[in-house]
């Protein structure tokens, strides 16, 4: 257990010391909250949807844990590459601790990254639903998020050998994952393909349990939302794990 | 005497595809020896270290660390041997006392015995002004003397060291040919070291195995070995049992080994 915590609280560590990137990584949610909720906002509101930025911010929260997440479960490549994973994989303890630490390391930064969104989400206007256990309910779908998208990271990262995959990864997974989960736009009639592919996608429900947390209104309902969740959240920390314990340094 | 070797390697054979790495080796290191394992480049002491310190199994071949069994106890081996890699393997995000702390905690090194024995070692390496530097601030030496002190941390009863010296300047090769002479005397650790120095192995190693193809060629103190070559340096006999030919250690070659591109600079 104290290396879970140990690796855990690495992740912790690096995280706090680089201001530059806690910054950073709030331009992107910044930029769509106003763009995309402003500009799209009167369109929303004449097509009878209501209010766009109350649609969005759980949606663009989702979004700031998804890039991270992933971003952090990548960074075995970086300490494959720098070295420090050599020392983790002789110490005396086993693999899926060494995984599990990092992972529940990044899947906390990147909560707290989407706590903090959340809140830039408010300054700009969004004004969720004040109830304790509906904000505490969506912490956990917050945490969700993360545990199963850093382990998805981790296991991507696990099979490659350098920071040349990295690109395609982010165009070709990360990015389909955000635009087709419903993070933008509402899931109901949707064109058949593009609901059956939403409904593929692991985001989705992340996504409608944050909006049915905050603002009230999920798509699948909250209970089906955090089963499928948990239900591949543990899959993923599966594969995540089998494959970190694979790598050869 | 079995309990006095604490490494027995016996007909070791690593084979990776139609390339054979290690060709049947088998030598033995006696507790608290300093042990250098010479040989040019791709000649399979990096694979050899790897397969002792559990990175890498074995095709075939009896081994011990300490007593256990690297391919199967892998925990066990694991307590018994610190380690400095032949590149940099910290956290360069960490204050030098961060990495060697997380390193204690990893290895269940108890709070208390943790601090003094951190405490002892970065005063040792004279590193204990800087403990509270990122090591990204940190030189290559520094580095190297804070891995050394970091592979100490557990109390190991071996220390592997991959090439330790390679790329420092005489002072600091100095200082770390003394910390492990005086680690060695002190602690009883076993010392098993790669170099391409040979003035520095004929000074500080007890006994010294050269290796070439796969496969150990010569094995015995540095006298021996200019006794058995009729030379009068241990450079000398090394060139007299190993050819002077250059060897490239090939791309192919790397990738077999294992090694992920990009880590040599």
């Amino acid at each position: 257990m104290i290396a879970i915590y140990t690796l855990w609280l690495r992740q912790l560590k690096r995280y706090f010391r680089s201001k530059s990137r806690i910054i950073g990584s709030l331009g992107q949610p910044l930029l769509f909250l106003v763009a995309l909720g402003f500009g799209l906002g009167p369109v929303f509101q004449k097509a009878g949807q209501g209010n766009y930025l109350e649609f969005l911010a759980p949606g663009i929260v989702a979004m700031s844990i998804l890039f991270l997440s992933v971003f952090n479960g990548m960074e075995v490549i970086w300490d494959r590459q720098f070295g420090f994973l050599k020392e983790t994989m002789v110490a005396p303890v086993p693999r899926w601790q060494i995984m599990m630490g990092r992972t529940l390391g990044g899947a906390t930064v990147a909560v707290m990254q989407g706590i903090l969104v959340l809140v830039l989400s408010m300054l700009v206007g969004f004004s969720p639903v004040y109830s304790f256990w509906m904000i505490a309910l969506s912490l956990v779908f917050m945490f969700l998020i993360a545990l199963m998208f850093t382990a998805f990271g981790t296991a991507i990262a696990s099979v490659l050998e350098d920071m040349h995959g990295f690109q395609l990864i982010m165009n070709f997974l990360v990015m389909p994952i955000f635009f087709l989960s419903g993070a933008l736009f509402p899931l109901a009639g949707l064109p058949k393909v593009v609901g059956i592919i939403t409904a593929i996608d692991p985001l989705s429900y992340g996504v409608d349990g944050l909006r049915g947390t905050l603002v009230g209104a999920a798509h699948y309902g909250l209970m089906p939302d955090f089963l499928i969740l948990a239900v591949i959240t543990a899959v993923f920390i599966g594969f995540g794990s089998y494959f970190f314990s694979k790598i050869q340094v | 005497m079995p309990e006095e070797n604490i490494i027995e390697i016996k007909n070791l054979v690593k084979k990776f595809k139609d390339l054979t790495a290690v060709n049947d080796i088998s030598f033995n290191v006696k507790k608290g020896e300093v042990f250098a394992f010479l040989g040019p480049n791709g000649a399979g002491k990096t694979t050899t270290i790897k397969i002792l310190t559990t990175l890498l199994k074995p095709t075939s071949g009896n081994i011990r660390i300490n007593g256990f069994d690297p391919a199967y106890q892998q925990n066990q081996v694991r307590e018994s041997f610190g380690i400095v890699f032949q590149d940099p393997s910290l956290d360069d995000e960490l204050t030098a006392y961060e990495n060697l702390d997380m390193h204690g905690m990893l290895y269940k090194v108890k709070v208390k015995d943790r601090k003094e024995r951190i405490e002892d070692l970065l005063k040792f390496v004279e590193l204990w002004d800087r403990r509270k530097d990122l090591v990204k601030h940190f030189s290559g030496g520094m580095k190297r003397r804070l891995e050394i002190a970091r592979g100490f941390i557990h109390h190991p009863k071996i220390l592997f060291l991959d090439e330790p010296t390679i790329g420092l300047d005489p002072q600091t090769r100095n200082h770390i040919w003394n910390y492990l002479k005086k680690m060695n005397k002190e602690e009883g650790i076993t010392v098993f070291l790669t170099t391409h120095y040979m003035e520095e192995a004929d000074k500080v190693c007890d006994k010294i195995a050269i290796i070439d193809h796969g496969k150990i060629i010569a094995q015995g103190s540095s006298e021996e070995l200019k006794t058995l070559t009729k030379k009068a340096t241990l450079e000398e006999a090394f060139l007299s049992l190993t050819g002077s030919e250059i060897r490239e250690e090939t791309v192919k070659n790397q990738a077999m080994s294992g090694m992920a591109r990009g880590w040599r600079r």
